[in-house]
């Protein structure tokens, strides 16, 4: 039989897209916007993997690029007028400069302390926001309807970035494999089991972690243009939402850390369990608590998460889940 | 303009002696077991409650609550400890940290649905006091005299009785504690149950002076997390200092700018200790 | 000279750990680094490759001025090390681990001319059956050897070994010993901290002996065995010094 190349690869792929074009193929709108959620999500989880799960470097405030570049792009859009396009590039380029400066500063930071010097550049991005009149202060920006006639009319418009967060998806998910197997990425997984003795080894940490921590602020930079646009208009509280930055981390663990396939799970069963219990009239009041306690569960029990003990099970297992 | 100076500075050290009482909370947790407890926050927002329930509920005197408080804090303590943190003391740093946001995320979620987000209001009046141009509200003063007050029987209970000298001995060595016969696992239980207690007898003072809401606890955490950071990482006295420092910032700074910039101004300050002296103010070098 | 130290001194604080170390080492040689617990030997190790820089003095390696280098340099090129206690990279499988050994040594390898590497010297050094074992599921000795494989993917003109025979018993230790005479075989210039006398005295060339942080002795296995200011360091520590007589004696 012949044995089919990069199954993990493959598996991840065909789950994604098959699942993502569903909206398209019963042509639903309801169905589009949540499945506009879900891979969102994804995307965001599958990029936060790549500094948290590969390189084991907590970021709790993952969520100010997908902030930053999300205004940025906002901005040229509504502004100045731009094309989505460009305006996608710009939100991607600003949340990778921003990770490439601070990858010279709080990266040296290790453990509990970076993760909380992440929180504070996400609330201090936030508080900045609020004093730039040119961004909007704390009402923000809004994007005049008329705009999307550009695309053929707000219908055309929401369809295009459904598409849109369908391909970055895609996109995320093959970028994290490739690193996940090349020699970049066996040295990011270095860092993370022991810093100090990858050094030893030659790793170069500080250049590695500052490229993954930029990988993997490009695409929320972009998935936040594409998010903020389908939205209309952009607010300091949006943008940096930091319960929804933890949640990331928890849709990462739920699925399995350091996995492709880990944060892809992870954040679909999430934010199912979460479509759940909002729609449910007993858990909707508690459906944070609900996750918290999935959590707590995860943490005490699985922490390898549900692909990571997958693996674990069996050789065969190990080849075809990534 | 020197009144108002005085007046702002004064106002802000207030109630930053209470925030350094709850960022003690914090910083004792994290200078005795290295692990960050992420529930601190909903646990201001519990001892809030708590006061706010049994004075207008059993109409009990607010200091009475804070009593009661307390002992329902240091059990609470235990049992997030037991729960939460104890399986998951030696695993990596992730681990604590997802484990404490859990219970969090825990409380928030009941929390929210038990008492909706609104805000509610402690009506409990001391009358206020004036010091020549400084008035102050009497609740105010009674709430940071309390402060100070529970931070000085801490210093008694660490370093005058024996359950004091374990929690130190452990937070120096936790192994050679055990070698010389120190139950570390209660003594940790110990310890975070008062790190927990220190977080709502602080909201529970909040609750005198200041209207309270469940998502309040939200900034009462950030906000400890930059004092602590200020002061130092496991050093209790420098969470003391931290407030004051905090409490003159809040208090200066809208004088001379738009108060917006407040917190840009703390979070940045946060981000620079973190860099350049994350040991804080007080904090030894590791 | 392929490494020397010149006067380098460490301290931490108020405490001085190494103090005015110098010597010279050749290419190809066998370095033993004995001394009582305590002496320095791992803090002078460090400084050599860089964990931290040391507070006075210079090293130089094949030339290069390394004093104070990140490790990663030191890798780069061609000075790799093991350490006292083992730190292999726990979830990652052993062949990951020489791997990164192979890719980030000094020939900067591909993965895939780095996994042919890797699988060299995991042969070499005996561990290949266990290639896609978790790196954690191995024994103290298979992770010694581990340590070993990943600094020598590294294709190292000098090995510092620390402590590299602590907690083997006898077999594991003859056998690791043969291991070791191969790797110089191979040209690869060793500087090892022992405690195990009849071994580092078997094996070296030559001999320095740390106490309190200073040399106190340098030559052949003979003359330091035979010097008395090594004997009386070593006699507050009786085992070792009774082991040193009977090597005398012999």
């Amino acid at each position: 039989m012949k044995r089919i190349r990069l199954p993990g690869l493959w598996i991840t792929l065909i789950l994604v897209i098959g699942v993502g074009v569903i909206p398209a193929i019963n042509g639903s709108a309801s169905l589009r916007e949540s499945m506009f959620t879900i891979l969102m999500s994804v995307a965001l989880a599958s990029s936060l993997n790549i500094i948290l799960g590969y390189t084991g470097y907590v970021s709790f405030g993952h969520i100010v690029f997908f902030g930053v570049g999300g205004y940025l792009g906002f901005y040229a859009i509504s502004q100045l007028g731009w094309n989505i396009l460009p305006a996608m590039l710009v939100g991607g380029l600003s949340a990778g400069i921003l990770a490439f400066l601070l990858g010279a500063t709080v990266l040296r930071l290790r453990g509990a302390y970076f993760a909380l010097a992440t929180i504070g550049i996400n609330e201090a991005m936030r508080a900045l926001v609020i004093n730039i009149p040119l961004l909007g202060g704390p009402v923000g920006m809004e994007m005049h309807f008329s705009e999307y006639k550009k695309y053929g009319g707000p219908m055309q418009a929401l369809w295009m970035v459904y598409w849109g967060v369908l391909i970055v998806t895609v996109v995320t998910i093959i970028v994290s494999y490739y690193v996940k197997k090349s020699k970049f990425g066996l040295g990011l997984m270095a860092i993370r089991e022991d810093e100090d003795a990858a050094e030893v080894m030659g790793v170069v940490a500080p250049r590695a972690k500052t490229w993954a921590y930029v990988l993997s602020a490009i695409f929320p930079g972009i998935i936040g243009v594409l998010f903020f646009f389908k939205n209309g208009n952009i607010e300091p509280g949006d943008a940096f939402r930091l319960q929804f930055s933890i949640e990331l981390i928890v849709m990462v663990m739920l699925g399995g850390a350091g996995t492709v396939l880990g944060p892809v799970i992870g954040s679909g069963l999430y934010q199912q369990l979460r479509k759940a219990l909002l729609t449910s009239p007993i858990f909707k009041n508690i459906q944070l608590a609900v996750a918290g306690f999935l959590l707590l569960l995860i943490i005490l029990f699985i922490p390898a998460g549900a692909v990571g003990w997958l693996r674990a099970k069996s050789v065969k297992l190990r080849r075809v889940l990534e | 303009m020197g009144e108002v100076l005085i007046t702002s500075a004064l106002d802000g050290l207030l109630i930053d002696v209470i925030y350094g009482l709850a960022a003690m909370g914090l910083t004792l947790i994290f200078g005795v077991m290295d692990v960050i407890n992420l529930a601190h926050g909903p646990l201001i927002a519990v001892g809030m409650f708590g006061v706010y329930l049994l004075f207008t509920f059993l109409g009990l005197n607010p200091f009475v609550a804070l009593l009661i408080m307390a002992v329902i804090g240091l059990l609470l303590g235990f049992f997030i400890y037991f729960v939460a943190v104890n399986r998951v003391i030696d695993a990596p740093p992730l681990s604590s940290l997802l484990s404490t946001f859990s219970v969090n995320m825990m409380i928030i979620g009941v929390g929210t649905a038990l008492l909706t987000t609104s805000s509610y209001n402690v009506e409990y009046s001391l009358g206020s006091f004036e010091f020549g141009f400084f008035r102050v509200p009497g609740a105010r003063l009674m709430a940071a005299l309390a402060a100070l007050a529970v931070t000085g029987l801490l210093y008694l209970f660490m370093y005058r009785t024996r359950p004091g000298k374990y929690i130190r001995a452990v937070a120096d060595n936790r192994s050679s504690a055990e070698l010389m016969g120190i139950p570390s696992t209660r003594i940790l239980a110990l310890a975070f149950g008062i790190g927990v207690m220190l977080a709502v007898v602080a909201g529970g003072l909040i609750a005198t002076i200041l209207p309270i809401n469940i998502l309040a606890g939200g900034s009462f955490e950030l906000k400890s997390f930059v004092i602590v950071v200020l002061g130092g990482l496991g050093n209790p006295l420098g969470a003391l200092l931290g407030g004051l420092i905090l409490g003159l910032i809040e208090g200066l700074v809208p004088v001379v700018m738009k108060t917006t910039w407040v917190p840009v101004i703390e979070y940045v300050l946060f981000i620079l200790i973190l860099l350049v002296r994350p040991q804080g103010l007080l904090g030894v070098k590791k | 000279m392929i490494l020397q130290v010149q006067h380098v001194t460490k301290r931490f604080g108020g405490l001085t750990a190494v103090n005015d170390v110098t010597f010279d080492l050749p290419k190809g040689q066998i370095l033993g680094l004995i001394g009582p617990n305590g002496a320095g030997k791992t803090t002078l190790f460090n400084c050599i490759n860089g964990v931290y820089p040391p507070t006075e003095g210079k090293v130089i390696f094949n030339g290069k001025d390394i004093t104070g280098s990140p490790t990663y340099k030191a890798a780069a090129l061609g000075l790799s090390r093991t350490h006292q206690i083992v730190r292999p990279l726990n979830e990652l499988s052993v062949e990951q681990n020489v791997v990164v050994g192979a890719c980030y040594g000094r020939e900067k390898l591909g993965l895939r001319k780095a996994t042919a590497v890797a699988d060299e010297v995991m042969e070499f050094v005996g561990i290949r059956e266990r290639a896609d074992q978790l790196a954690s599921s191995l024994n103290v000795a298979q992770k010694k050897r581990l340590e070993m494989a990943r600094a020598l993917a590294a294709r190292p003109y000098l090995l510092l070994l620390d402590e590299v025979l602590a907690g083997l018993n006898t077999a594991e230790v003859s056998s690791m010993l043969d291991t070791i005479r191969n790797i110089r075989e191979q040209g690869v210039t060793i500087i090892m901290i022992e405690h195990i006398m009849h071994a580092v005295m078997s094996l070296s060339d030559r001999i320095i002996v740390l106490n309190y942080g200073e040399l106190i002795a340098e030559g052949t296995p003979d003359e330091v065995s035979q010097n008395p200011e090594v004997i009386e360091a070593y006699l507050g520590d009786p085992e070792l010094a009774a082991q040193l007589l009977e090597e005398e004696r012999a």
